[in-house]
């Protein structure tokens, strides 16, 4: 009997709640979904991407909201376990029913989400370089491309510093071994020899990493200039780059160019011994200009620390927030369909000089930066492109990806094959 | 970033310099002061390459302030006023202050602050840093420490122009500390191999036939290997000949001392495995008990150690060597709760103390959770336990992981001693082989099983302690290695710590053994695979002990 009522107690509550919930939002207000791992092993990164995004709508709301409305932030945690992502993505979609979704990390967590946002047809944007290979229609990519990080990366070793041998090392999931396949392409096709370049794969947190880093020092002391391409992704950074502090392995005699490792990862980390390792983005903190100055003060307010950083995925999600504003403004709805449409073409600048334009392959112009690590876990940028590059979602460097585009303006396909002149339809593959 | 000189050293330097220089009229002085500051003036706007041009020159001006200057250009401290474009020095440690203090670069002395606003940093670049540090290494050359001169040899290697090779021989002759003489020795040999004089790169070979390093190798091989237009870059064959047999020397050392490396590899791989499954062969090979909280008492050590290291600031350095008691007292006295609360009603009960326990780690884990929050704890690394060991030019093992070596053996005859000799340890022991006999002749058979269980956990609070060294301090750290533990306890035979010892230690150079050919994931399955096969034919492990376990099989 007492268990009954203490149901039924539940139930009541439950719906007065979510009563209370609908009611709340239902006209006044603009839902914006925030899809980000508050806790588990992404925890470390994404917590700041949900408080950015909390930032922007602070900000919007202050300048009076979207279309005469306010904001509303809706914030689930998906715990950094991917098939949550999903179930949250849904929870989104079809409960709160937000016009649109910030969110994801790792390019697995965004693998599951997407059936969601396509069967749901809901609007991602998703702030993380990652390995390409995709274009969806329901998902804006403001993270760069391979094209937009790894390629350059590589031809500024390759240019500038004179590499000749090559260790690709990385996590073993789909970001590095796809980064990799078009990055060892990509060297095959400069006349990189295959026996001077070493491919090798570590799990998620791997921790003994003196085999490993001494097998680099082997392979870098054979007379030709050696640089490592690092995709290793989360807390492995950690011990990898003691470990090449511990065995003295220097910047200048084998950089290492990280993909994933920014200001965040740096500041839980003795910098002093990794002056001069190597870092591709699209962004970095040290970068000085008036907007970028404005957002780090306005971020430091926001957060009520003045040692927090700032790093490359925030700016994206910045970019991203601005883009997806203007797209509402132009489409004059919150409606998915007609802000998509509104989406390509639409520009809005970077915060370290130049403009983020949304193309028909739902990636953005970026500019690429090359930053070397300081003693204090800034980077010196010491190379940029002279123009933005337009992020390609396909590759053109492997041979299967080769005649696929990507075009939701004329051809509205994310995987339309040239040579064959079909879509072949599935956008999540 | 490294410093090459001691900065009371530099003075004295100046004036050695100024003495030794040919710059003797006064209107030479002049001119190079004058170049000096030109070339140094326009580093403001210059790219990359422009500025490794002026640093040249500068270096070239044989200024007094020179050394100083590019010391303070490698260490990040030269900066440009923004307003005039002037450069200056700022004083060390207020690079990231409001204020900063500027140094006249030329005459060394004070000249005012500046907000940091209005002075920009001279950036520099991995190429610009390594032409610093070659420049400086000449001046390094007659420093006083005879581990600088080493340093500045080692640097000047790199770059074997005319000038270089000339200061090389000078030295040569005035050093006398014997390791920078060999090191010389060496340099000088290596740019022999590209002079005219035969007898000269004969000699030389038969310098560099004693050394195993890389660099040398690579050099000797470079003088047999065929062109593409079947010519040799080296013309003469006796000096082939004397080359190659140098190239088979070094080589068969090397793939020797490599294969000491890799086995050195595997043990410290070992010991850290040894470490985290002694405490488990207490718990499990000893007592019976499946605890699936062991690797969460191995965490609760590794945050012992940061909070630890959080109470005394100042002491890095010895924090190290507190956190071992405090995390052995915490470990164990949470340990001998969970014997208290949970285990004790589930012997004889192996799945029931499977899942209870496996609930306990998931309460423990979160508990961490809440207090330090999710995210990673740093743990610093004492000086002491960072950096390499170099043993030969081949063979080196990093100082933490030796430290952790020693600490494994260390704990290992401990724990031994603890078992073998003491009173609570033959206690422990009687426990173990026959209950009810032990009870029968006066021991409180109860309040062993708490403090042998508070022992096991204590150890891994221990090993938590030398884990904090090598991976991340988070939540999830215990579940990494519970599975590896419990593998080493499974091969060494339950209730061995023999076993433990030997089975964690060949488990580890197997895996490193492996580890080059098959990669890191395959070269654990294939450990586990044959784990699995040998378990199939020795289901006791290597060791098969006595004790309730066994009894109970």
């Amino acid at each position: 009997m007492r268990g009954r009522s203490i149901t039924t107690g539940m139930l009541l509550l439950t719906m007065a709640l979510a009563f209370s919930r609908s009611a709340h939002g239902q006209s006044d207000t603009i839902k914006v979904g925030v899809l980000h791992s508050l806790s588990g092993t992404m925890a470390i990164s994404e917590t700041t991407l949900k408080d950015t995004i909390l930032m922007m709508i602070d900000e919007q709301n202050k300048k009076g909201g979207l279309l005469g409305k306010k904001l509303e932030p809706v914030v689930v945690d998906p715990a950094s376990n991917w098939p949550l992502f999903a179930e949250k993505a849904q929870e989104l979609l079809e409960k709160d029913k937000v016009a649109v979704v910030f969110g994801c990390w790792t390019s697995v967590s965004r693998k599951s989400v997407l059936p969601v946002f396509e069967k749901d047809n809901g609007l991602l944007f998703y702030p993380v370089q990652y390995e390409g290979e995709e274009s969806s229609k329901n998902v804006i990519y403001t993270g760069a491309a391979p094209n937009q990080q790894a390629i350059p990366a590589v031809d500024y070793l390759m240019k500038e510093v004179g590499v000749k041998r090559w260790v690709l090392e990385g996590t073993d999931y789909v970001y590095p071994r796809t980064t990799n396949k078009i990055l060892e392409a990509y060297l095959h096709a400069k006349g990189v020899k295959a026996e001077d370049i070493s491919i090798n794969y570590t799990p998620f947190g791997y921790s003994d990493w003196q085999a490993r880093v001494a097998a680099i020092k082997k392979f870098g002391s054979a007379g030709k200039k050696t640089a490592v391409v690092s995709t290793i992704n989360g807390d492995a950074n950690v011990p990898f780059y003691k470990e090449l502090a511990n065995q003295k392995i220097s910047a200048e005699d084998i950089p290492v160019v990280a993909f994933s490792v920014g200001e965040e990862e740096l500041s839980g980390l003795d910098a002093k011994p990794l002056v001069g390792h190597l870092a591709a983005w699209n962004y970095f903190e040290s970068i000085n200009t008036p907007a970028n100055k404005a957002f780090i003060a306005q971020w430091h307010t926001f957060i009520k620390n003045p040692k927090r950083t700032t790093n490359d995925p925030m700016e994206a999600h910045y970019i991203g927030f601005n883009l997806w504003v203007k797209a509402v403004q132009k489409a004059g709805t919150t409606d998915v369909d007609k802000v998509i449409a509104a989406l390509p073409g639409l520009e809005t600048p970077n915060l370290t000089g130049g403009i983020a334009k949304v193309l028909p392959n739902h990636h953005i112009t970026k500019p690429v930066y090359i930053g070397e690590v300081r003693a204090d876990g800034q980077f010196d940028v010491v190379w940029k492109t002279s123009t933005t590059v337009p992020g390609q979602a396909w590759s053109a460097y492997l041979p299967a990806d080769k005649n696929i585009v990507a075009d939701w303006v004329s051809l509205k396909c994310g995987n339309y094959n040239t040579a064959t002149k079909k879509c072949s339809g599935q956008n999540y593959k | 970033m490294k410093q090459f000189f001691p900065r009371c050293g530099g003075q004295r330097l100046f004036v050695l310099l100024l003495a030794a220089s040919s710059f003797g009229p006064a209107y030479a002085q002049s001119s190079g002061d004058a170049a000096f500051l030109t070339s140094l003036g326009t580093l403001c706007n210059a790219s990359f390459e422009e500025k490794g041009k002026i640093v040249e020159q500068v270096a070239q001006s044989g200024y007094p302030s020179t050394q100083p200057v590019l010391a303070a250009f490698l260490d990040d401290r030269v900066y440009c006023r923004n307003q005039d474009q002037k450069v200056f020095l700022i004083k060390p440690g207020l690079e990231d202050s409001p204020t900063v203090n500027l140094i006249d670069p030329a005459t060394l002395k004070g000249a005012g602050t500046a907000s940091a606003d209005d002075v920009t940093r001279v950036v520099t670049n991995n190429h610009l840093r390594r032409v610093l540090q070659t420049i400086l290494a000449r001046f390094g050359l007659s420093s006083a420490k005879a581990s600088v001169r080493l340093q500045a040899v080692k640097d000047i290697e790199r770059d074997l122009n005319e000038g270089n090779v000339q200061l090389l021989r000078e030295r040569s002759s005035q050093e006398t500390n014997s390791r920078v003489k060999k090191e010389i020795a060496i340099g000088l040999a290596l740019a022999d191999l590209d002079g005219p004089d035969t007898q000269a790169r004969l000699a030389a070979i038969s310098t560099l036939k004693g050394s195993m390093r890389q660099d040398v190798l690579n050099k000797l091989q470079s003088l047999v290997e065929k062109s593409s237009d079947g010519t040799f870059a080296e013309a003469d064959e006796h000096v082939r000949k004397a080359a190659t047999a140098a190239i088979k020397s070094i080589e068969s050392w090397r793939s020797f001392y490599s294969g000491v490396q890799t086995v050195l590899f595997g043990l410290s791989l070992g010991s850290i495995l040894v470490l985290i499954a002694i405490g488990l062969g207490i718990t499990f090979g000893v007592m019976g008990v499946i605890n699936m909280a062991h690797g969460e008492l191995m965490m609760l050590g590794a945050y012992a150690t940061y909070v630890v290291q959080m109470a005394m600031p100042g002491y890095i350095g010895s924090s190290i060597l507190v956190a071992v008691p405090v995390a052995f007292l915490v470990s164990g006295l949470m340990g001998i709760l969970i014997e208290r609360t949970v285990i004790r009603f589930l012997y004889g009960r192996p799945l029931e103390t499977l899942l209870a326990t496996f609930g306990v780690s998931l309460i423990l884990q979160q508990l961490v959770r809440t207090t330090f929050t999710a995210l990673n704890r740093e743990v610093k690394t004492p000086d002491w336990m960072s950096g390499t060991l170099q043993l030969n030019d081949v063979l080196s093992i990093t100082y933490n992981r030796l430290y952790i070596l020693i600490f494994t053996l260390l704990v290992f005859a401990a724990l031994l001693m603890v078992l073998k000799k003491t009173r609570i340890g033959l206690e422990i022991r009687a426990v173990a082989q026959n209950r009810a006999m032990a009870k029968a002749m006066g021991v409180r058979s109860e309040w062993v099983d708490a403090i042998t269980f508070g022992l096991g956990s204590g150890v891994a609070g221990i090993a938590g302690v030398a884990l904090s060294q090598v991976t991340n301090v988070n939540a999830n750290l215990g579940q990494a290695y519970i599975i590896d533990a419990f593998m080493v306890v499974v091969f060494g035979g339950v209730g061995s710590l023999w076993g433990a010892m030997v089975a964690g230690l060949l488990m580890g150079v197997v895996d490193q053994l492996l580890q080059p050919y098959a990669g890191a994931v395959l070269a654990k399955i294939f450990v586990l695979i044959a784990l699995i096969l040998f378990i199939q034919a020795r289901p006791r492990g290597l060791f098969p002990a006595t004790g309730r376990a066994a009894e109970s099989q």
